[in-house]
């Protein structure tokens, strides 16, 4: 029976130093030691969130170097389609302005051509004028050599002027 | 690295301790055993009560210089507070004689010629055991706080990195499940529980050793804390539940609420009961096997007993543990029930 029956002597030495060895290792051991485990799982948490942000930055940042890249690529287009039609529309332009060049060119030389033909007809006209009064005169002159034909065109002449 | 040099040596004397206890445990049992036997007939229930129970001096060995003496305190309305030797209740023969009006019978001082009640505040195997036990956590944890200061935001190394990871285990799957919120408050009371019983009963293990957390007045001062933390930390969930349980019929309450208010003693007493007797038990069963030797004074059953003894110490080992973790877990777990919100 004496097993089961606590010792006062025993309890009070249990109690007392139970509660010095509670303060004494709550102040020196249990608190530093928590307080630097708590640090330290702070700090490895820190570190994976701060890992896991980067991750998520770099996500970030690669999505929006492809949405960069993708409004780069638009862009690109764009301008090319843009200098494209541009050009075409140049190119048209000059078409067009080519034809009107050559249109006028060619209205210019046809009227310079009826200008020089008619001037050249005028000139003919009058050297065929010319030419056929100097041949006329040889051939008169050739025909009234003698003195019958001089007679006979008087008396032509003179024929008409009966009539008349 | 200066911390390195005590950690490896207070590594070496874990191993040594592991090592004393696996092999030299039985050997001394049987050695005092045989001390006991001498002169008389062996009396097996004798020398397991003797070890079991608390003493006024420390007994190593046989022999005259096997015996500490331990210091006695008395104090007595009549008398007054006096401190003596307890080698001086013991003659040349070691047969009890009484000493200045103090006689020692049976563990127990009494004054031979009064009745007046003789409080004993000796420092009897048990104390002096307590405070080696004190010491010994104060030392380790000193030198672990000392190493986590050293070793900032660094890996754990040494024996802060055997003690950590207990540490961490209580903390997670034994105060913060059962206390939830709130449960940093009860930390330090809980880790100085836990280790101040895994230490007593792994010394107690030790050949020689007093049975610390084997006896009832140890474990009831530790179930009084807990007792006390609960019931200081209950708040007005708690108390409504044992006076006024909620969902129960008004015609049952004059049953339940007995048994309530009766549960509020019953845990810590389950608690006390329950280390002292798991450690004694222990403690009883090796030295029963122990005892069978020199009952049958056999070398074969001296070979039997001693390889039983060595699996029951391993097994002692594992209760050690268990013990100190179960009593843990219950007060964190009455704790939690004292301190949990109402949902």
């Amino acid at each position: 029976m004496d097993l089961l029956i606590p010792g006062t002597g025993l309890f009070l030495w249990q109690l007392i130093i139970f509660l010095i060895l509670f303060f004494f290792l709550k102040k020196f051991a249990w608190k530093p030691i928590l307080q630097s485990l708590k640090i330290r799982e702070e700090s490895i948490q820190n570190a994976l969130d701060s890992a896991e942000k980067a991750k998520m930055e770099m996500g970030q940042l690669k999505a929006e170097n492809e949405k960069l890249l993708e409004e780069a690529r638009v862009e690109r287009d764009r301008i090319l389609s843009e200098a494209r039609e541009v050009a075409n529309s140049i190119n048209e332009a000059a078409k067009v302005d080519a034809g009107k060049a050559a249109d006028k060119m060619i209205a210019d030389a046809k009227i310079a051509i009826n200008t020089e033909k008619e001037a050249a007809m005028a000139d003919v006209k009058s050297m065929v004028a010319d030419l056929s009064l100097q041949i006329t005169e040889k051939v008169i002159r050739k025909q009234l050599q003698d003195e019958a034909s001089q007679k006979a065109l008087i008396e032509d002449f003179v024929k008409d002027l009966k009539l008349n | 690295m200066t911390f390195y040099t005590p950690s490896k040596k207070l590594m070496n004397l874990f191993r040594l301790v592991l090592v004393a206890i696996l092999f030299c445990s039985s050997n001394f049992t049987a050695n005092a055993a045989s001390g006991e036997g001498h002169g008389e007939a062996f009396s097996p229930g004798d020398m397991i009560m003797h070890h079991v129970k608390d003493s006024h001096s420390w007994h190593f060995v046989d022999g005259h210089y096997g015996t500490l003496h331990l210091p006695v305190i008395v104090y007595s309305a009549d008398r007054g507070l006096e401190v003596f030797s307890s080698s001086n209740f013991y003659d040349e023969q070691h047969n009890t004689v009484a000493y200045n009006g103090y006689e020692l019978s049976h563990g127990h001082i009494s004054l031979v010629d009064s009745e007046v009640k003789v409080w004993d505040f000796s420092i009897t195997k048990n104390v002096a055991m307590l405070f080696i036990n004190a010491a010994l956590m104060i030392f380790i944890f000193m030198a672990v706080a000392k190493a986590y200061k050293k070793n900032e935001g660094k890996a754990p190394k040494g024996i802060q990195s055997f003690i950590e990871p207990i540490i961490i285990f209580l903390r997670d799957e034994v105060i913060k499940p059962n206390i939830g919120h709130g449960y940093e408050k009860f930390m330090p009371y809980l880790l100085t529980l836990f280790f101040f019983i895994l230490f007593g009963n792994l010394l107690g293990l030790l050949p020689g050793a007093a049975n610390l957390t084997g006896n009832i007045a140890v474990t009831m001062v530790l179930a009084l804390l807990t007792f006390i933390v609960t019931n200081f930390s209950g708040n007005k969930n708690y108390w409504s539940h044992i006076f006024n349980t909620p969902g129960v019929p008004l015609a049952l309450k004059p049953i339940i609420v007995p048994v309530e208010i009766i549960g509020i003693f019953t845990k810590p007493i389950s608690l006390m009961v329950r280390l002292f007797v798991a450690i004694t038990a222990g403690h009883i069963v090796i030295l029963s096997l122990i005892s069978l030797i020199f009952i049958f004074s056999s070398i074969y059953v001296g070979i039997g007993s001693t390889i039983i003894v060595l699996f029951i110490n391993l097994i002692e080992l594992l209760v050690a543990g268990i013990q100190a973790y179960v009593f843990t877990m219950f007060s964190s777990l009455y704790i939690g029930l004292a301190t949990e919100e109402h949902h």
